[in-house]
């Protein structure tokens, strides 16, 4: 891609090294450098990750035997919502685009660093305090117990502690506001020499379509959660129907940034599956201007379909015609990539690594959620569905199935240039393999329940659902196990990993061409691109 | 260089003119308030949105300078607009035609 000769393996220092005033932890959270800020996110994510995990599994837990054994309803209640704000607002949201965004963005576009580095850094401080907020609502008047929705008129009338809760996530809108502006700008600007609009990475281009609905969508959520603090601190009356207000309308404003934000958690990862298998199937991408559109239009057109969240919610004919007719539109560009990656891989060299096999995992999964999205955007069969655990198990597949599988593979495809060490391959192999068991024993049945009426957030069940309970409890339980394969597995390839070169894939995109680990600046001189990011000498003989 | 094309644009706005869109923007609340008052039925929404766009255009390009920015910008801010009419038309969807 660059008319640069392959930088040589150590250059002097890495970013991993100090060599600024300040030691230790301190060198650390007070850096502008974004590739250790991407370490912090990353460090930040997994952590309420795993609490995320360790909720779901007590949630599993619970629904091995009906009756309520382990937790009382209220617990129960408490659980899914503390399980769902953690995962969604503290993990996949901020996800791919503020750790390996943050990491890799600067490096693939020849950059020293984001726009704004001082933006960036607090980004993840107010990252963080958004999460000690949302923590403490924990310990004042009780676990909030609305569901990561907050649905009205019940998050303005119950009496634990929506406000304190409500109140983090407002926070932590901003930290994603200020991280889509910074990379906004950032591709703008920062750009090396020869580096058009379309010389740019797929990935890159995944992170500005992401970046543009991060800093559209998420004030919509902003004024929305403030809404619900001015409604139960002043009781003006906005949405509750007892004071002339409307509760539909919260939840078109809910949906108006949660469908979108949606696509805030897939599109990185649909980025990075674009990076994957061009490296791995050693060809020049199929379709890069069809990839790269296909990007935005998914971006946009995660604006028209809020509504089809509100089918059986009080909305008029009209807009339950309307927006079931666009959902579908969704399915357009989402299958031009799909198509386009599968063409990629026809008549590729295949090199059948960790991380490719983790994309084949994810389109697997991911097309089940696609097509069980099809039955929850279709107005007839949604009204049978809905709220029902066919629901949990089709957002499950999306966004665990699709985004966070594809995290995991991400960090596979990335983690030997972040620190320079490799992995074990056939651990991380076998850890993929216990997890995709896993994963479909525990949100498989969920589908099925769900279709035969299982109601979700219940914390009990009728005897008939028994039989998939357990499969799923017991799914829950091998899922575990692939992750702490996985995540230890990493962690020790960090430390004690093989040391690898600088380009251990064979990728073609600048964040190769670099030192592993990269140095402070990224390159020793800003690169200068002469042609497209895919461009495999050996494929085009 | 920065410093410069702040103070050209400041230059290019009278005091005066800031004090006027001031006081226009005062009188469309009053406008918006009163609005609020008279039975246009459906029209109600329609007038009010109407004020709230022409106190915001005002906004975007007297007090943020907008008028005076690069065409990048002006892209940028319209992107954003036609997002929030899509938004809205869509929500109108909803609010107009229930029974």
């Amino acid at each position: 891609m660059a008319d640069i000769a392959v930088t040589p393996e150590h250059l002097g220092h890495s970013y991993l090294e100090n060599t600024g005033k300040r030691k230790g932890i301190a060198a650390w959270i007070f850096s502008t450098d974004h590739k250790r800020i991407g370490i912090l996110y990353l460090i930040s994510l997994f952590t309420f990750f795993s609490v995320g995990v360790i909720l779901g599994i007590l949630m599993r837990l619970e629904m091995l035997q009906p009756g309520g054994k382990l937790f009382n309803a209220q617990d129960y209640n408490a659980l899914f919502t503390l399980h769902g704000v953690i995962m969604i607002f503290l993990f996949v949201i901020p996800g791919i685009p503020a750790t390996l965004g943050n990491f890799f963005l600067p490096i693939q576009i020849g950059a020293k660093d984001v726009a704004f580095p001082r933006l960036n850094l607090l980004s993840w401080w107010l990252y963080v305090t958004g999460a000690i907020v949302i923590l403490l609502s924990l310990f004042q008047h009780g676990l909030p117990d609305t569901g990561w929705t907050f649905y009205v008129p019940y998050s303005i009338r119950t009496g634990t502690d929506v406000t304190m809760a409500v109140f983090g996530v407002f926070i932590l809108g901003f930290s994603s506001i200020l991280t889509g502006l910074n990379f906004i700008t950032t591709i703008h600007r920062m750009r090396a020499p020869g580096m058009t609009f379309f010389k740019m990475p797929l990935f890159v281009w995944a992170l500005y379509a992401t970046a543009w609905v991060q800093v559209i969508a998420t004030p919509v959520l902003a004024i929305t959660l403030l809404l619900i603090i001015i409604e139960r601190v002043f009781s003006v009356g906005i949405f509750d129907p007892s004071k002339g207000g409307d509760p539909v309308l919260y939840q078109h404003l809910f949906w108006i940034y949660s469908h979108p934000a949606v696509y805030i958690m897939i599109l990185p990862p649909m980025g990075a599956v674009s990076e994957i298998i061009t490296t791995f199937s050693h060809r020049t991408v199929f379709g890069y201007k069809a990839i790269a559109m296909s990007s935005l239009a998914i971006a946009f057109i995660g604006y028209l379909v809020w509504g089809h969240h509100m089918f059986v919610g009080g909305i008029s004919e009209t807009a339950q015609f309307v927006f079931s007719l666009l959902t579908f539109l969704v399915a357009v560009p989402s299958g031009i990539k799909v198509f386009n990656w599968v063409a990629t891989m026809y008549k590729g060299s295949i090199d059948l690594q960790p991380p490719f096999l983790y994309v084949m995992a994810f389109i697997f999964l991911f097309s089940i959620g696609g097509l069980t999205g099809l039955v929850l955007g279709s107005l007839a069969t949604d009204v049978h569905v809905t709220a029902t655990y066919f629901v949990v198990g089709h957002f499950h597949y999306i966004i665990f199935g699709g985004g966070v599988f594809i995290f995991f593979g991400a960090l596979h495809y990335w983690l030997p240039k972040m620190f320079g060490r490799m992995y074990n391959k056939k651990v991380a192999n076998w850890a993929l393999a216990i997890l995709f068991i896993g994963f479909n024993m525990l949100y498989f049945p969920m589908l099925v329940m769900g279709y035969e009426g299982m109601p979700r957030r219940y914390f009990t069940y009728l005897p008939q659902f028994e039989t998939w309970q357990r499969i799923s409890v017991v799914g829950s339980w091998i899922l575990v196990a692939g992750l702490i394969i996985m995540l230890t597995n990493l962690i020790r390839g960090v430390f004690k990993g093989e040391k690898v070169g600088n380009n251990p894939w064979g990728g073609t995109t600048l964040e190769w061409t670099t030192s592993s680990p990269p140095p402070p600046e990224n390159f020793e001189e800003i690169p200068v691109v002469t042609h497209e990011p895919y461009y495999h000498p050996e494929a085009a003989n | 260089m920065e410093a410069q094309e702040a103070k050209s644009h400041s230059e290019q706005i009278s005091h005066g003119t800031y004090v006027l869109v001031w006081l226009a923007l005062i009188v469309l609340t009053c406008i918006t308030v009163a609005a609020s008052g008279i039975n246009l039925a459906a029209f109600t929404i329609v007038v009010t949105l109407l004020i709230a766009l022409t106190k915001a255009s005002l906004v975007v390009n007297i007090f943020m300078h907008i008028k005076f920015e690069d065409k990048i910008f002006k892209v940028f801010l319209g992107i954003a607009g036609f997002t929030l009419f899509v938004i809205f038309s869509l929500t109108f969807a909803d609010v107009f035609f229930r029974r």
